[in-house]
């Protein structure tokens, strides 16, 4: 057990790229931290480092207070789940869990009790004299899982160990990835380019795009207070809703209607803080069907009317799709947003407007509908570079707050 | 892919079309089966099976040293060279496969123009130079050239095999607390045990079935090899048709070669690596 610190941590490649830029980054003992990114974000590159399988080109890397920069990985004492599992073909489930004990030249005896004690742990006890070719996925995934635990590491890293599975496997596993761990008490690194696996397992997560450490946090901080248009978007599902506004005689103009602005945005405004073309941010469960909003909730929020496209009925909640005219948001940070999640492209010059709202509301398809937005939970960034202007001393503080 | 055509027609025109090629490929061998058992008599009545069965030509090629000593040339020159072939192609294929060393392009470059090299042309030089060095009529005279011209086939078949093996399982055993050296002798070279056996059956054969480089580099019983012996061979006596006892050395020189097959055979089993990483 130890913690890991990334000082300054940068990787570049002989050709000239750097895949990594300078990432500051402690992690406690014991942490469950997730590094989550679209891919090429540079994730993985960095969870190599922390292995040793890629060597750093500037900055620092500590584990349990000692620079590890030019030790070998089988010096660092972590243990790596990968992505395919990379189980040793020609060795039974119990060789392979036995492989890194044997290596440490531990006695016959000893690697025999942590074997059987870890197939217990992950339910393998069963297993152990198959080979990996006669193991289902989720099977080989817990048998990469043993591997790295027999040794008692003082860190695991994992590398996207659950994308490989079934969607209904998944859920599962990640719910015994969290329960092993913190039964463990390991510190761990986890790679993910899922945000849902990254809000669920992680004690905080570490938002990466294109080399840069966007925002560290905590799942809820990361999802209420996004520093920038790229975390907003990239964490929650489904994603923020992104409008353009632009503010125009004391108001701010956007295709849902003009919304009001409060005192502290009117003064960094006035102070040219603030650009005067801005992109707005709306996460789905702040829309209600208006029908559905008391008074005192009604004086919060704004109301405004709009085609309903889509329902989607969860039972718990319905999903309610409009497409607004003329609604399109444009920033850098959101085309490589749609990048990532594979671009529905949509007519251009039209936004899609996600609402989550009650299970009691009535809203039908192909009618037109009142909907009313929560004013203090909207965010506001700037399209230049992403910068979310509402955050006041790293909290969101809506339009209207004064 | 499309599914195998499984009707009744369609198996029976396979058979036929698998029964020629057998035919076609085994006829010839066991012509000269049946040959090395006729009486020089009874050579070329043309029946496929002899009529009049004998061991002469068997016991005779095994009385004369020239035939027993060329069979032990060729058996420890064929050996040899495939030994340190595979041994240099596997270290160079892994090379080649995962490693990115300056010059790799160039080595891989080098070693196919030597594959491609008509060996006839560099007969001639080769006699000049072991001639000067000494390695003429040597075991080294023959194993040095069957090692330059089996190590670019051995390179090549192993680094296709290397480059199956995920690379992952490496940097599964270095995260695990392997050395370089460990990770590939306890994971790497068990799963590239069938490449390996692959290459060594084809660099067998190609050493074992040399003539070229064997009739030109020798010129005693010290170093010829089976193939060059077969063709000073002169009967019992300068009369004699030697065709018998040419058939029977064919044919015993044959059998090495159904040994070393069948014997790594089993351990080629395919799909080792299902299993390592999803796929």
């Amino acid at each position: 057990m130890a913690d890991i610190v990334l000082d300054k941590v940068t990787k570049k490649y002989p050709d000239g790229t750097t895949a990594v830029h300078s990432v500051d980054l402690e992690i406690a003992d014991g942490e469950f931290i997730i590094l989550v990114g679209p891919s090429g974000c540079g994730k993985s590159t960095t969870l190599n480092m922390i292995a040793g399988l890629e060597d750093i080109t500037s900055g620092e890397l500590r584990i349990g207070g000692d620079r590890v920069n030019d030790k070998a990985p089988k010096d660092r004492d972590i243990a790596m789940v990968f992505q395919s599992y990379a189980l040793y073909p020609n060795m039974s489930v119990r060789e392979n869990m036995a492989f890194p004990l044997k290596l440490a030249k531990l006695p016959k005896a000893e690697i025999e009790r942590k074997v059987d004690e870890a197939a217990k742990v992950l339910e393998l006890t069963d297993y152990l004299d198959r080979k990996p070719a006669n193991l289902s996925g989720g099977q080989r995934q817990r048998v990469a899982m043993g591997r790295a635990i027999v040794r008692n590491p003082k860190a695991f890293l994992m590398d996207e160990p659950l994308s490989n599975l079934d969607a209904k496997l998944r859920v599962q596993m990640r719910t015994q990835v969290s329960r092993l761990q913190k039964q463990l008490g390991t510190t761990t690194v986890y790679v993910t380019h899922d945000q849902t696996e990254a809000m669920t397992l992680g004690d905080r997560v570490v938002v990466m795009r294109a080399g840069y450490v966007q925002q560290v946090g905590d799942p809820q901080t990361l999802y209420d207070n996004p520093v920038n248009l790229f975390v907003a978007g990239f964490i929650g599902s489904p994603s923020m809703n992104f409008l353009p506004a632009t503010v125009e005689a004391g108001k701010l103009r956007t295709p849902v209607g003009d919304l009001p602005i409060g005192s502290r945005l009117q003064r960094m405004l006035a102070a040219g803080d603030v650009p005067r073309q801005l992109v707005l941010g709306v996460r789905p469960e702040h829309f209600e069907d208006a029908a559905l909003i008391d008074d005192a909730q009604r004086a919060k929020g704004f109301e405004f009317t709009a085609p309903v496209d889509l329902v989607e009925s969860m039972g718990s909640d319905k999903y309610v799709f409009f497409t607004i005219e003329g609604g399109a948001a444009a920033a850098a940070d959101l085309e490589d947003l749609a990048a990532d999640a594979g671009g529905v492209d949509l007519p251009h010059d039209a936004a899609n407007l996600v609402t989550r709202m009650s299970a009691e509301s009535r809203v039908k398809e192909r009618t037109t509908a009142k909907v009313w937005m929560n004013l203090d939970k909207i965010q506001l960034f700037d399209p230049q570079n992403g910068r979310n202007v509402t955050l006041r001393e790293g909290q969101a503080a809506g339009v209207s707050a004064g | 892919m499309a599914a195998i055509d499984t009707r009744p027609a369609a198996k029976v025109k396979w058979g036929l079309l698998d029964l020629i090629v057998v035919v076609f490929a085994l006829v010839p061998v066991l012509w000269i089966m049946s040959l090395s058992f006729k009486t020089t008599a009874t050579l070329t009545d043309g029946n496929f099976i002899p009529r009049d069965w004998t061991f002469d030509n068997y016991k005779l090629i095994f009385q004369t040293d020239q035939f027993v000593r060329a069979l032990i040339n060729s058996i420890g020159i064929a050996l040899i060279s495939t030994v340190i072939a595979v041994v240099l192609g596997t270290m160079a294929a892994y090379a080649i496969s995962r490693l990115d060393f300056p010059g790799k392009t160039l080595l891989v470059g080098v070693s196919l123009l030597i594959a491609m090299f008509p060996q006839v042309s560099l007969v001639t030089p080769l006699f000049n130079i072991e001639r000067n060095t000494g390695l003429f009529d040597t075991w080294a005279g023959l194993i040095l050239p069957y090692i330059t011209f089996a190590l670019p086939l051995a390179i090549y078949t192993l680094s296709a095999f290397f480059k199956q093996i995920p690379w992952d399982l490496e940097k599964a055993a270095k995260m695990d607390g392997a050395t370089q050296g460990e990770a590939f002798r306890k994971v790497i070279a068990p799963l590239a045990a069938p490449g390996v056996f692959t290459t060594a059956i084809l660099v067998f054969i190609f050493c074992w079935n040399d003539f070229l480089f064997a009739i030109s580099l020798t010129s005693t019983e010290r170093s010829r090899t089976v193939p060059v012996a077969l063709s000073f061979f002169t009967g019992a006596s300068q009369f004699e048709d030697p065709t018998g006892a040419i058939s029977a050395a064919a044919v015993v020189i044959t059998i090495p070669i159904i040994l070393f097959v069948l014997f790594f055979q089993r351990r080629i089993v395919a799909g080792l690596t299902s299993g390592a990483v999803k796929g």
